[in-house]
């Protein structure tokens, strides 16, 4: 009990102390797959550091929501951070940690971001408001199926229990295990604002989304909702690893070396993961705003394929 | 009168020709006469090449595409009004717009009385006509859109990125843009008042920085409109020269808009190609022309720089690795499949359109307007080399990115014949003092740049007007736009790369 004690909070620790390197490290691969040097991959700690440093300032005519809400979806963003397992999956609030629970933690810090967005009352904040909310209620329900066809496979939505699960061989090679990691994939692309859903570098306040939203925050409200997109990316990367590529994890009970050789597993699958998505960014422009339907329920029906497959083999 | 038969020089014949206006000539009209030509000009197939005003007279170059003709004509307006262009040529309204906050002479008939450039931050009132006190500024009022559901979204003057200050003003229905309204005049520098005043070579430093992309262009321009009014011919060397140096300002600019263009579209991998291939052109022309955009390099009577054979050499060797690389820039960018989801059927501008406003460029050649002012009206030395120019009929972004891969390509080989058949000699000849009027026309990257001078008895500049080709490519933005989504916005205008600001002046 207290070994899960400690290592939840060294996977909160962890996961804040990760996130910023694992973001400025796509945009260190990203500036060099350009041709460019790029900033070193630890730039998102100055900033994150400078803009704490900065005054706040607070557009005029807002409410409490404005001023609220960058805290709100960091702690919400952290939390569903520190639950999905990454080193080990003896987690103190490893009873929390169910895929149901990790999408409304991220949809209500969405919501809050959304409000934030509208509450400023600029165009920006309610166009990036709109299309954010677009891109939710495509990408939720996407998400919720590959939840449903990942806890078919494994006869839970718990994560503590899907990853012993699968460590034991029990999805093996699936179809449906495939679909729902591809689906998966784009979900997380389209949550995290990345390209081809959105540029997270545009300087183009027409075409943004996710930075649209929070155009007008600045100083430790800014760093507040960065430090929540660091957290998201870190997130979905450890989702993905934790559903579909947990060897190397410890299990509860397993010795230093076990740990030690998970902590190397997770950080190796974390950048090499990040590295792919920088390559995929690199190789693909922004698409339509009106794409987003097809690119998501795309999403959506390989979701869906994936728990219809699970059927349909279990049948046979 | 037979209306819609008469020539432009027919029309014109009812005024009294000006001496010493060349190489087209300067007629002035008076009221009736003037009338007559706008109402010619709502028939006739008249191009509208520029307008623009002076203490108390407006002046509009014109081009018969019948007769090839290129006339200007003047309205001597004593009681400070003229019957507007701005009914019969749409192009015209912003034109006359600026000539009412300029000069304060009234455009009778323009539906349209918002200032334009003067947004009530001057400290004068109708600097270069009757000055009179500031006027405090008045709201300025947007055309409207009305219907359910629609809501305005203000962009810029200040935008998130280091780019021209202009405001746009759209209204939406939800993502769909139903109209879309610019306003510019934020870098209004007082470009005529700077030149008045000044000799020529001290004039032409302020032509070439109207805008400064477009340094050659409007250096040239401007050398052309006063070698025009003194008589004076350039040595062949530096003509030749000259070209050599427009060339690579259009390639330069061409090969940077394609990646900027790619850049907006969310991938920067064309951008970063596209900067290197810019790069290796600047770096050439700071080696070869001591100035990375050859700023202040074209001087009226000629060149202020040459080269010799071991730099023509060097440059050619560039040019043909430039070639060579700018190979790959095209094919990334027509591999590319969710690049040209992007660009092809977006924006859109319909070839009625480009010629109902006279729209030059590549905007203009993308939508079925061949024109270009290297071969219409034409000028030395591209009357002596066979060149063809791209034209695309659909109008959208991907037609203005084709345009430009043509037009580098045409321009490399251009730039190889010139190296080759490089005249010797001087480069630069003395401009004599006299008093004269002249007009430059020039195709520069966008379009065609006009330069009107008129020259003081002293050879100074009595006053000068830069004509920018964005005068009639903004307004077809707006209708590009119109139907697209509010996200496609910066794609189509980084197609256009209008310049803020040529028409801020």
């Amino acid at each position: 009990m207290t070994a899960s004690v400690l290592w939840q909070i060294a996977q909160i620790v962890l996961v804040a102390l990760l996130a910023p390197l694992v973001t400025g490290w796509v945009r260190r691969m990203k500036a060099r797959l350009n041709g460019r040097k790029g900033a070193p991959a630890i730039q998102p700690y100055r900033d994150l550091y400078r803009l704490l440093q900065k005054e706040a300032v607070v557009a005029e005519g807002t409410s409490w929501v404005y001023r609220a809400a960058p805290y709100v979806t960091v702690a919400v963003s952290w939390l569903a951070a520190a639950i999905v397992p990454t080193v080990t999956t003896d987690l103190a609030l490893a009873p929390a940690a169910d895929l149901v629970a990790l999408v409304a933690l991220l949809g209500l810090a969405r919501f809050w971001t959304a409000l934030a967005g509208l509450d400023a009352g600029t165009a920006f904040g309610g166009i990036g408001a709109s299309r954010e909310m677009l891109i939710a209620g495509l990408a939720e329900p996407a998400m919720l199926m590959v939840t449903f066809s990942v806890s078919l496979l494994a006869g839970t939505t718990a994560l503590p229990r899907i990853v012993p699960f699968v460590l034991a061989g029990g999805i093996g090679l699936s179809v449906s295990a495939g679909l729902a990691l591809a689906a998966l994939v784009m979900v997380a692309v389209a949550e995290n604002g990345r390209l081809p859903i959105d540029n997270p570098a545009t300087h183009l306040e027409l075409t943004m989304v996710h930075e649209a939203m929070v155009l007008d925050y600045s100083g430790r409200h800014l760093a507040a909702m960065e430090m929540a997109g660091h957290l998201r990316l870190t997130l979905y990367i450890a989702l993905i690893i934790c559903l579909f590529l947990p060897w190397g994890m410890a299990v509860p009970g397993a010795g230093a070396a076990a740990l030690a050789l998970a902590m190397a597993a997770f950080l190796i699958k974390m950048f090499g993961l990040a590295t792919a998505l920088a390559l995929f960014e690199t190789a693909t422009a922004k698409m339509r705003v009106f794409r987003y339907a097809d690119f998501l329920g795309g999403a959506l029906l390989l979701g869906l394929l994936a728990t219809v497959f699970q059927y349909v083999s279990r049948a046979l | 009168m037979m209306m819609g038969r008469a020539t432009l020089m027919e029309v014109l014949s009812l005024g009294r020709p000006v001496a010493g206006a060349r190489p087209w000539p300067r007629v002035v009209l008076d009221d009736r006469a003037w009338r007559a030509l706008v109402g010619h000009m709502a028939v006739a197939d008249w191009v509208l090449l520029a307008e623009w005003g002076g203490p108390d007279e407006v002046h509009v170059a014109l081009r018969d595409e019948e007769t090839g003709e290129i006339a200007i004509a003047t309205r001597a307006s004593a009681d400070r009004r003229f019957f507007a262009l701005g009914p019969v040529r749409p192009g015209a309204i912003r034109l006359e717009r600026a000539i009412r906050d300029l000069w304060g002479l009234a455009p009778e008939g323009l539906e349209d009385q918002r200032p334009w450039l003067d947004h009530g931050h001057w400290p004068v009132h109708h600097p270069l006509g009757a000055a009179s006190p500031p006027q405090p500024a008045r709201p300025y009022r947007f055309l409207a859109a009305e219907g359910e559901g629609l809501h305005q979204v203000p962009v810029g003057p200040v935008h998130a990125g280091i780019i021209e200050p202009g405001h746009f003003r759209f209204h939406v229905q939800g993502e769909t843009v139903v109209r879309l309204e610019a306003r510019l005049g934020y870098v209004h520098k007082g470009i005529s008042a700077a030149m008045a005043g000044q000799t020529p070579a001290g004039a032409a430093r302020v032509a070439g920085r109207v805008s400064g992309d477009s340094t050659v262009a409007y250096a040239l321009a401007f050398a052309h409109a006063v070698e025009a009014a003194s008589d004076c011919s350039p040595p062949p060397r530096a003509v030749w020269l000259r070209a050599v140096l427009a060339e690579i300002e259009r390639i330069a600019n061409h090969v940077f808009d394609i990646g900027a263009i790619c850049n907006d579209a969310g991938f920067p991998l064309a951008l970063s190609e596209a900067s290197l291939l810019r790069e290796m052109l600047l770096r050439a022309n700071e080696s070869l022309f001591g100035h990375r955009l050859a700023m202040d390099r074209v001087i009226p009577g000629g060149l202020a720089c040459d080269i010799d054979e071991a730099g023509a050499a060097l440059l050619a060797a560039t040019l043909t690795r430039f070639g060579k690389r700018f190979q790959r820039l095209v094919a990334l960018y027509r591999d590319t499949p969710s690049l040209l989801d992007r660009t092809i059927g977006a924006g859109v501008v319909a070839g009625a359109l480009v010629y109902r406003f006279g729209a030059g460029g590549f905007v203009g050649r993308a939508a079925s307007r061949g024109v270009d002012a290297r071969k219409v009206p034409g000028y030395p030395p591209y009357d002596q080399l066979d060149f063809v120019i791209p034209v695309r009929a659909e109008g959208d972004v991907d037609a203005r990115i084709e345009i430009r891969i043509a037009e580098i390509r045409i321009s490399l080989d251009l730039l190889a014949r010139l190296l080759a058949g490089l005249p010797s000699g001087p480069v630069a000849a003395a401009v004599p003092r006299a008093a004269g009027e002249g007009l430059g026309v020039v195709e520069g990257f966008r379009g065609k740049i006009l330069v009107w001078v008129r020259l003081a008895e002293d050879g100074t500049v009595a006053q000068c007007h830069p004509h920018d080709p964005s005068w009639f490519q903004w307004p077809l933005l707006e209708a590009a736009i119109e139907g697209n989504i509010l996200a496609d916005f910066p794609l189509c205008n980084k197609s256009f790369n209008c310049s803020y600001s040529g028409v801020d002046l």
